[in-house]
């Protein structure tokens, strides 16, 4: 019993990680209906960009701000320039781009700030959490982080302008460009949110695995079961998933003998087809029918 | 063409101008077969024109044309996203280096067995994708794509595909592929002996480009192939018109994980070697550029689009190293801006342009 508690509250730290990245990928969800597979590189290229920021001796309170502001703006102009001109595009298309985008991504990062693993510091003081031994005041810090963007998220969107107007250019496009609404600035908008929440997430979670170009396509796929799990269209769904998929993975790997740790990316496979196949809303979406 | 009958006019003339239209009764020296005999004449001429490095080149360019027209007959003509072909490529490929090294097989016996197997993978692959569309299906091929090099690596299996380590194959002939006894390689290509087995792969990688190409047009072109567009076009009326949607759903994810499964094998037995590694997401990744390069549901893209994943990331890395990759993704959004149905799109525009003139 001792060893289960103490697997759970491992996988809760590790779905941490995974929970901060299903927030961003579900973000991108909502503004576009569309999974972006480049999103773990762009996530990476932002962690890069704070890591070069810290390099210069900015504080480490300047640089977060300031990297998640230029991902914001960089998410942006990626929709304005990349995907504008493809909007109406078939989903092929799209997935196309994806990957020349994470093709893009990957390869500038390799160019600029080559192979070699490097080392992002922790905001939080080092040593464990309360004197726990199961959980580190980084993982700690990394799931209130992760919280406190939800709580904004929700504020976001119940309660600003801005935010109604998002969710009726999401659900509705013709009816909210008939309102006045700029739906098309929306998606971008959707983009810079998606591409600044996973900035967060990269540099939180860089600390815990070290930083390098190909850093997060693992890491993203578990972001996508999380996703997938909690229901695409449900951003608390998809921090409630982040976890579920954790504690999954760690439970997994202790009582199935063979997936051990060389398993755990099937996993993420078998979480995401049998979700998918059996409860394609996940845990906490809406049902999407579609209208013939 | 002054030639084409009527029927075939009247075909043409009544339908949208949409891809690869069955045609009953071409005419047997139309422009596209010309173009197709001049191919083959070509890539059988080759081997006697250059040297033995370049042959290697070829062989890859025409595997992944194998695996990119597998992976076109599910995407351009069935509809069905794929990102997680590399997934069959590897399982054949390690059919093929299996049974070479542990079944003594030749290479040339192990390609049915590699169909085989990733056709009964595919199949059942294909059960799960029913439920699933669009971009859902790509997320759940990514994630196949992502977990098939740790599959691979798998302990329990570790006695048949090595592990980490992998398969190196042909350890009894010196990692060279034997040549069968009925092959005059030697003598017709004028190579010793260590060359030839490079030559061999090159003849029978030609045959299999060949024969998928046949059995793959004739499959599109019968009523097995149009239950499958139907499905592509318009599910709901394909369903309500009487097409078991399911069974050509699968039968399609099956039949394309099986070419795909033979492209595999070849590339095996080309590059004499499989490891985990080898078959990442990045395997699969470049069959979709493949396919979008060469031209969505044109199946003699398929050559122009193995071309370009060999050839472009190396003129790439000469125009500057390490942003390779880079260039590649440019190069790629922009031809979907420029010519958004491939080049192979741009090949048939310029012929119904010649067509109409000669008319």
């Amino acid at each position: 019993m001792e060893l289960f508690l103490q697997q759970v509250v491992g996988g809760i730290a590790t779905g941490g990680i995974y929970a901060c990245m299903a927030l961003a990928v579900v973000m991108i969800y909502q503004a576009i209906h569309h999974l972006n597979f480049a999103q773990g590189e762009m996530a990476t290229f932002s962690t890069f960009i704070a890591w070069t920021l810290l390099a210069y001796g900015l504080p480490y309170l300047a640089v977060f701000p300031l990297a998640i502001a230029i991902s914001f703006v960089g998410g942006f102009a990626v929709e304005r320039i990349v995907f504008k001109p493809i909007e109406h595009a078939p989903v092929l298309t799209h997935i196309v781009v994806f990957i020349a985008l994470y093709s893009i991504f990957n390869s500038a990062m390799g160019f600029i700030w080559d192979f070699s693993i490097k080392t992002v510091p922790s905001p939080f003081p080092p040593g464990r959490f309360l004197g726990s031994n199961l959980i580190s005041n980084h993982q700690a810090g990394m799931i209130a982080i992760t919280l406190v963007v939800l709580v904004l998220l929700f504020l976001f969107f119940a309660y600003t302008r801005i935010g109604l107007a998002m969710r009726a250019a999401a659900a509705n496009p013709d009816s909210a460009r008939l309102v006045g609404i700029r739906t098309s600035f929306m998606t971008a908008l959707g983009w810079g949110m998606a591409s600044a929440i996973g900035a967060v997430a990269g540099i939180l979670i860089a600390p815990l695995v070290f930083l390098e170009p190909n850093m997060m396509l693992t890491i993203l796929l578990y972001g996508f079961a999380g996703a997938v799990l909690g229901g695409l269209t449900s951003p608390p769904g998809a921090v409630l998933g982040g976890f579920i998929v954790g504690i999954v993975e760690n439970l997994a790997g202790t009582y199935i003998p063979v997936i051990g740790g060389e398993l755990k990316l099937t996993i993420a496979l078998a979480l995401i087809v049998g979700v998918l196949v059996f409860k394609p809303a996940g845990l906490l979406g809406r049902r999407i029918v579609q209208r013939v | 063409m002054a030639t084409t009958d009527d029927a075939s006019l009247a075909k043409r003339a009544s339908l949208p101008a949409s891809v690869d239209v069955a045609e009953p009764r071409t005419p047997l020296l139309s422009m596209g077969n010309v173009g197709l005999a001049l191919t083959l004449a070509a890539l059988l001429a080759l081997p006697f024109f250059t040297e033995g490095f370049f042959v290697f080149q070829m062989t890859k360019v025409l595997t992944y044309a194998v695996a990119i027209m597998g992976l076109n007959l599910l995407t351009g003509f069935n509809g069905q996203f794929s990102l997680g072909h590399g997934a069959f490529f590897a399982i054949g490929a390690y059919t093929t280096a299996i049974l070479v090294e542990m079944g003594g097989f030749g290479f040339l016996a192990t390609l049915p067995f590699a169909a085989l197997i990733c056709f009964g993978f595919g199949f059942l692959f294909g059960f799960p994708a029913l439920r699933l569309e669009g971009i859902y299906l790509a997320l759940a091929t990514f994630a196949l794509a992502v977990a098939t090099p740790q599959i691979l690596k798998l302990s329990p299996l570790e006695g048949l595909t090595g592990g980490v380590q992998g398969i190196y194959l042909f350890s009894e002939t010196f990692g060279e592929p034997p040549v069968p006894s009925w092959a005059p390689v030697q003598s017709i290509f004028g190579v010793d002996e260590f060359d030839a087995g490079t030559y061999w792969v090159y003849l029978v990688t030609v045959a299999v480009v060949v024969l998928t190409y046949w059995i793959l047009t004739n499959l599109v072109g019968s009523r097995t192939g149009r239950a499958m567009m139907a499905i592509r076009d318009n599910p709901i009326a394909a369903r309500s018109m009487g097409v078991n949607a399911a069974f050509y759903k699968t039968v399609a994810f099956g039949v394309s994980a099986a070419v795909v499964g033979v492209a595999g094998g070849i590339g095996a037995a080309s590059t004499k070697f499989v490891a985990p590694d080898s078959f990442t997401f990045f395997v699969s990744v470049s069959f979709l550029v493949g396919l979008v390069v060469g031209g969505v549901g044109w199946l003699p893209g398929a050559l122009i689009g193995g071309a370009f994943i060999v050839f472009v990331p190396n003129y790439a890395e000469e125009v500057s190293k390490g942003l390779s990759g880079a260039f590649f993704g440019i190069f790629l959004i922009l031809m979907i801006y420029l010519a958004p149905n491939g080049v192979g799109g741009l090949i048939r525009a310029a012929a119904d342009r010649i067509r109409r003139r000669s008319d």
